[in-house]
């Protein structure tokens, strides 16, 4: 496989888009919507989110113009990251006829796999893909629908040379920069990208384009942009075996002071790139004469989540924020061997009250230490 | 590619009442072949699916040999359970499954086998039990412990009857508060545990029921010598997937779908009971 870099300048963007483009795939990638970054289908360069930059904050999210109108991408995230592309918020998964003589006749829908190429996916919605690959595909049973829409999604990456002020994916394991299972993954400067090949199928597209080498300064000064990126960022969780920390303080009254802010309004588990809990359900047609059985997208902190008959096992909002962060940074390790937390921050900025994941779990993990 | 969300048709050949608001649907899928194929472990569940409704999870009860049908014990207590007791012989819903582990059945041969159950007909431990009754030399000495709360609760006489008559097995039946025609002991069933005549290091104690009665059971039985690994408790929560993708059954790491929902005491000691969990 081809190792060595390219580069691509910001004119050749819209090679890039038309090589996917023949090549079958449906481009989706950034733009601004309704003052929010979020991913749609991309068939024009112009449409991407052109000298924007994203201010963020706990509670917080304005866009606003960045110095260089030139870059494409001098921003972090939005609300949504690629998730829908794999996991549908809402979807069919079977639909059942009963005829007459009330036979049931099931029938499994098969997902629109159409393939798409995600432009600019960051490396923590890289991240993030892999541990769902972990609870869809890579157990005892695997979702076919998942699946397929997986295996026809083409990631070029573009790493992160512009972190909000709510990121942390290096204080969260992770980095600014993609390291393998990408297509491609790109490094914006000031003129172009950097370009690295991570696939078989990225070097097929990226031959198309008759790309130059990147000159070692421009490699360098890719380096130093993402080591600046990565320097940038000040929020981290805390360091250690979290769910031993965790565990340990289950009976905390800091979880009754979060829940006195936190409105339980599941905005941070849609936002989030790996919650991937889901509640299932039917809607019959109204001759009766079939259902469809559809799952939907669901959070932890609602009252259905937990009920189980006439009662519910997490009755009130302390334990359904402790349920989110035990399990996010806790015994999700035990579940898929990777914690559930990526940092790429959106949980701060998209809670209406602002509250802060690294803060709580640094907050509960020092008590631990108090204690000891 | 095989789709474990995806629901089979089968038809209910037969239905008993076994209470007011306890029945019995014997299911035999219609595909004669995927019938042949399917097979479970006592202690599994399926997932039922009411036309139009939904889906429910409930614990397989008949015998894992008796390859025509396969049965579940339903009690009527939520909106899936009381559309699926309407149900008449010859009707037809959905199953898919087995999901989840079942009791050790097979750990359990040669041992001396105690089983603990509270409240009313818990359908899950029945499969067990039924499942050692079958196989009954291939055990030791077999103890089986009901609690009720009051003697009126008690159902299922016949099958009591019929367990007590088998060879080196005993049937202890315990009312919380008991009445005057009460013949049995009164008090909690997790009491009898003490004075149990068993071989503690060569014993494997099954519990189901309410989640206060099964840890009071377990920590008994591990008083009594047994180890945590050598209990083993069914635990019960929202399951909508039965594939441990959802979310909804967590339980600590576990996922209860598809890690339990038989667990050995020992790996969910420490949050059984625990508010919020």
């Amino acid at each position: 496989m081809e190792t060595k870099k390219l580069f691509l300048v910001h004119n050749q963007l819209s090679k890039l888009l038309s090589s996917l483009n023949q090549s079958g795939y449906q481009c989706i990638g950034p733009q601004v919507k309704d003052g929010v970054i979020v991913y749609d289908v991309l068939n024009d360069v112009r449409q991407l989110p052109w000298g924007v930059r994203d201010l963020q904050a706990p509670g917080k999210y304005r866009l606003d113009k960045t110095a260089n109108p030139e870059n494409a991408f001098g921003w972090a995230n939005g609300a949504q990251a690629i998730k829908p592309l794999t996991f549908k918020s809402e979807e069919t998964l079977w639909k059942v006829t009963r005829d007459e003589n009330g036979q049931l006749a099931f029938k499994s829908i098969d997902p629109e796999a159409k393939p798409v190429a995600i432009i600019g996916a960051r490396p923590c919605d890289l991240a993030a893909m892999l541990i769902m690959d972990k609870v869809f595909i890579e157990g005892a049973y695997k979702d076919v629908r998942y699946q397929a829409r997986r295996e026809k999604l083409f990631t070029v990456v573009v790493n992160c040379t512009a972190p909000s002020a709510n990121c942390f994916c290096v204080g969260a394991n992770g980095d600014v920069r993609a390291k393998d299972h990408f297509d491609l993954a790109m490094t914006e400067l000031e003129d172009g990208f950097v370009v690295e090949v991570g696939s078989d199928a990225g070097q097929s597209i990226i031959e198309k384009l008759s790309l130059q080498p990147a000159a070692i300064e421009q490699i360098q000064t890719a380096d130093q942009r993402l080591e600046a990126a990565a320097q940038s960022q000040t929020k981290k969780l805390p360091k250690g075996d979290l769910k031993e920390k965790l565990f340990n303080n289950l009976d905390s009254e800091k979880w009754n002071e979060i829940a006195k802010r936190c409105l339980s309004c599941t905005n941070c588990t849609q936002v989030c790139p790996t919650c991937f809990c889901h509640s299932e359900g039917d809607v019959p047609a109204l001759d009766g004469a079939s259902s469809e059985h559809k799952r939907l997208w669901d959070s932890c902190f609602t009252e259905g989540h937990s009920r189980l008959h006439s009662e519910v096992v997490r009755d009130d909002t302390a334990k359904r924020y402790r349920q989110w962060l035990i399990h996010k940074l806790g015994t999700w390790a035990d579940q898929f061997g990777t914690s559930g937390c990526v940092g790429c921050g959106r949980c701060i900025t998209w809670c209406p009250v602002g509250i802060d994941i690294t803060e709580e779990a640094a907050a509960l993990c020092s008590e631990q230490e108090k204690s000891k | 590619m095989f789709d474990p969300y995806l629901q089979h048709e089968a038809e209910i050949i037969e239905r008993i009442q076994e209470t007011d608001d306890i029945f019995t649907i014997k299911l035999r899928f219609t595909d004669p072949e995927f019938n042949k194929a399917y097979s479970f472990h006592p202690g599994q569940f399926n997932m039922l699916y009411l036309y139009g409704v939904g889906e429910v999870a409930i614990s397989i009860v008949s015998d894992p040999t008796e390859h025509e049908m396969y049965s579940h014990t339903i009690r009527v207590v939520g909106r899936m359970t009381k559309g699926l007791s309407k149900l008449k012989e010859g009707e037809r819903i959905g199953v898919r499954g087995p999901f989840g582990r079942g009791w050790p059945v097979e750990e359990a041969q040669g041992k001396d086998v105690v089983f603990v159950t509270g409240g009313l007909g818990c359908a899950p431990v029945v499969a067990g039990i039924n499942y050692v009754v079958q196989r009954r030399s291939e055990y030791g000495k077999l103890k089986i412990l009901q609690g009720i709360k009051q003697p009126s609760d008690l159902i299922y006489q016949d099958r009591y009857d019929a367990w007590r008559k088998q060879p080196d097995t005993e049937v202890l039946l315990s009312a919380d508060k008991g009445g005057e025609n009460w013949v049995w002991r009164t008090g909690f069933v997790t009491s009898c545990i003490e004075g149990l005549d068993i071989d503690p290091a060569n014993s494997i104690g099954m519990t189901c029921g309410p989640e206060p009665m099964m840890r009071i059971a377990a920590l008994a039985l591990a008083k009594k010598g047994l180890a945590e690994n050598d209990i083993y408790l069914s635990m019960e929560r929202n399951m909508h997937c039965g594939i441990g993708h959802c979310g909804h059954c967590q339980f600590g790491s576990a996922f209860i779908c598809k890690d339990g929902p038989v667990f050995p005491f020992a790996e969910i000691k420490d949050l059984i009971c625990k508010p919020g969990f």
